[in-house]
């Protein structure tokens, strides 16, 4: 194609955008390695860049590692990061795959409806919607109120109940603002599928719940992929909601990355966090990679 | 499905509905309560009242408009050239490094995104925190979206236009002008619209980002919502509720006619042709 061919105009076509990712992508990732394993100058902010004796991990990852290894904070942050990010993931698996399903079974001409009520949450401002679940779940909310008068009347409990601040609201918050990167992929591959296998699956006498599990299932694996890591590797880095949901003492590594750099102006430690939070999403990113297209376009 | 089976997928559905839904209701519920932001005391639209007496709150919506429109801007321009380049061009020296490059915002927790775009702002281009730095950052996430949106777009028009443009004496930079943008300037504005909304609501990369008196809505709001329910917030959620809703629904009903139109148009010219 002639567009394509000019070659002047060819390299110039490519080398805008290019030259963009280069500068605002490429390199402040490098740069980031590059402050990762420099020494912080005392009186804060500023640094050296590389160390004089050329031990380039020993200022900030070796005492990561250490403390990852010995059980310190930073094992903390990282574990429950992973492990609410799994979870969160998890959970709208559970919620969303069902949804997805029959969002894809249901009428044709319903169906644009039904996608546009579940994209309508993720319009509204994340933050807002955050903050609504903080309303529904304060102490003194009628939500709250009301359960606890049930409970206690019933003698289950003593106290009223609790729930902000614990990891039952946080979890809440992660699968409410997420569900939406779950149910798309999902319903985006489901909707493709071809009804014959179904209609075939149960000429040949499968009950729906085993054509359910080992025909529908199977097929999506390409968009139950998508979902999870969709879900999962922004979890893992997420900032606003353990903040405001999950109280003092849920340690997400989002936070203590950013206490690091705002708080205690360490630089370059605040960097080898980052890096370690990129090798931690650097594997589920090459699955999802792999996944994605088969999944199709969703977003 | 038999009757059982339709019977369990519709609950499924109302209560996947009403989980996403229930939030935003108590919230939008609330903020026409007198007094306290959580806990019912009578009707009142007080809280719309301090709302309108929130400087802070006014400036951040400014602020926060402002960036959105120029980042959207701007990622809608660099989204094209890099959907145009991922699409049309199959094979070129360092393609693999550019398309993992394009797709690497999207899958990048923003706070790694903020603090490596801190660093080299402030250290290697001596920049200080503002509007600039905000704006380059929405756009570096904002065109990887975009391009995502016009990519799905170039990849179901065929190259035959454009070819046909040349074919017919057109110069490429025309061709690309007169003919390839007016075919994908829906996607366009949905990238546009997409990036917008990010935008407005980033509050991560913003948080590294800002400078001294550049505070987006979103910061100013996660500032307030930190320290415990606030009456402002929820008539703040609620207008912003009513905004998005009205536009959404609005947006999809006008595209749906569209829809209609064209395919009444299309019928009519087979009709014709026949």
């Amino acid at each position: 194609m002639k567009l394509t061919q000019s070659s002047r105009g060819k390299w110039l076509v490519i080398g805008l955008p290019y030259f963009w990712l280069l500068v605002m992508l490429l390199l402040p990732f490098l740069f980031l390695g590059q402050v990762s394993v420099s020494e912080m100058e005392n009186g804060g902010g500023f640094l050296k860049i590389y160390r004089h004796d050329g031990w380039f991990f020993k200022d900030n990852f070796i005492p990561i590692w250490n403390d990852i290894i010995n059980g310190g904070t930073y094992r903390t942050a990282y574990l429950s990061s992973l492990y609410y990010a799994a979870l969160t993931a998890f959970w709208c698996l559970i919620i969303g795959y069902p949804f997805a399903y029959f969002m894809a079974r249901a009428r044709k001409e319903l169906q644009p409806t039904l996608l546009l009520f579940v994209m309508l949450p993720f319009w509204i401002s994340m933050l807002i919607r955050v903050y609504a679940i903080k309303v529904l779940f304060n102490d003194s909310g009628f939500l709250v109120t009301s359960i606890s008068g049930l409970l206690q009347r019933f003698g289950l409990i003593d106290d009223p109940l609790h729930v902000l601040g614990t990891p039952f609201s946080m979890m809440f918050g992660m699968v409410y603002v997420y569900i939406p990167f779950m149910i798309l992929p999902l319903y985006s591959t489901l909707s493709k599928m071809d009804p014959r296998y179904w209609e075939a699956s149960a000429d040949l006498g499968a009950t729906p719940i085993k054509t359910f599990f080992l025909i529908t299932v199977p097929l999506s694996k390409a968009g139950i992929i998508a979902g999870l890591m969709l879900v999962f590797i922004p979890c893992v880095g997420e900032y606003v909601i353990p903040q405001l949901l999950g109280g003092a003492d849920i340690l997400m590594i989002g936070r203590v990355l950013a206490d690091e750099y705002f708080q205690n102006a360490n630089w370059p430690l605040a960097s080898a966090l980052a890096i370690t939070i990129i090798l931690l999403v650097i594997i589920p990113m090459m699955i999802l990679n792999k996944y994605e297209e088969k999944a199709g376009e969703f977003k | 499905m038999n009757e059982q089976h339709r019977w369990f997928a519709r609950s499924w559905m109302v209560m996947v509905y009403a989980f996403l839904y229930l939030p935003i209701f108590v919230l939008i519920a609330f903020s026409f309560n007198k007094g306290r932001p959580t806990h019912w005391n009578g009707f009142s639209t007080e809280s719309y009242a301090a709302l309108a007496k929130t400087p802070e709150i006014l400036d951040g919506l400014i602020v926060s408009l402002k960036i959105a429109v120029i980042s959207a801007i701007f990622s809608v321009i660099i989204g094209t050239l890099i959907a145009f380049v991922l699409q049309r061009y199959r094979r070129f020296t360092g393609k693999t490094l550019f398309s993992g490059m394009a797709n690497t915002p999207l899958v990048m927790p923003e706070v790694v995104l903020g603090l490596s775009l801190l660093l080299v702002f402030k250290s290697l281009f001596k920049m200080e925190g503002g509007y600039l730095m905000i704006i380059l950052g929405h756009t570096l996430l904002g065109a990887a979206y975009a391009s995502v949106v016009i990519k799905a777009r170039f990849s179901e028009l065929p190259m035959a236009y454009e070819e046909a443009a040349l074919d017919l004496g057109a110069k490429p930079l025309n061709a690309f002008f007169l003919v390839t943008l007016p075919l994908i300037a829906q996607s366009l504005i949905s990238a546009g619209l997409l990036v917008f909304t990010i935008s407005f609501d980033d509050v991560v990369v913003s948080q590294f980002l800002n400078g001294p008196g550049v505070k987006p809505l979103p910061n100013v709001i996660l500032d307030n919502a930190r320290q415990g329910a606030k009456p402002v917030l929820n008539a703040l959620g609620a207008v912003i509720v009513f905004v998005v809703s009205v536009v959404l629904i609005a947006g999809s009903i006008w595209m749906q006619k569209r829809e209609k139109k064209r395919n009444a148009e299309i019928a009519a010219a087979y009709r014709d042709a026949t």
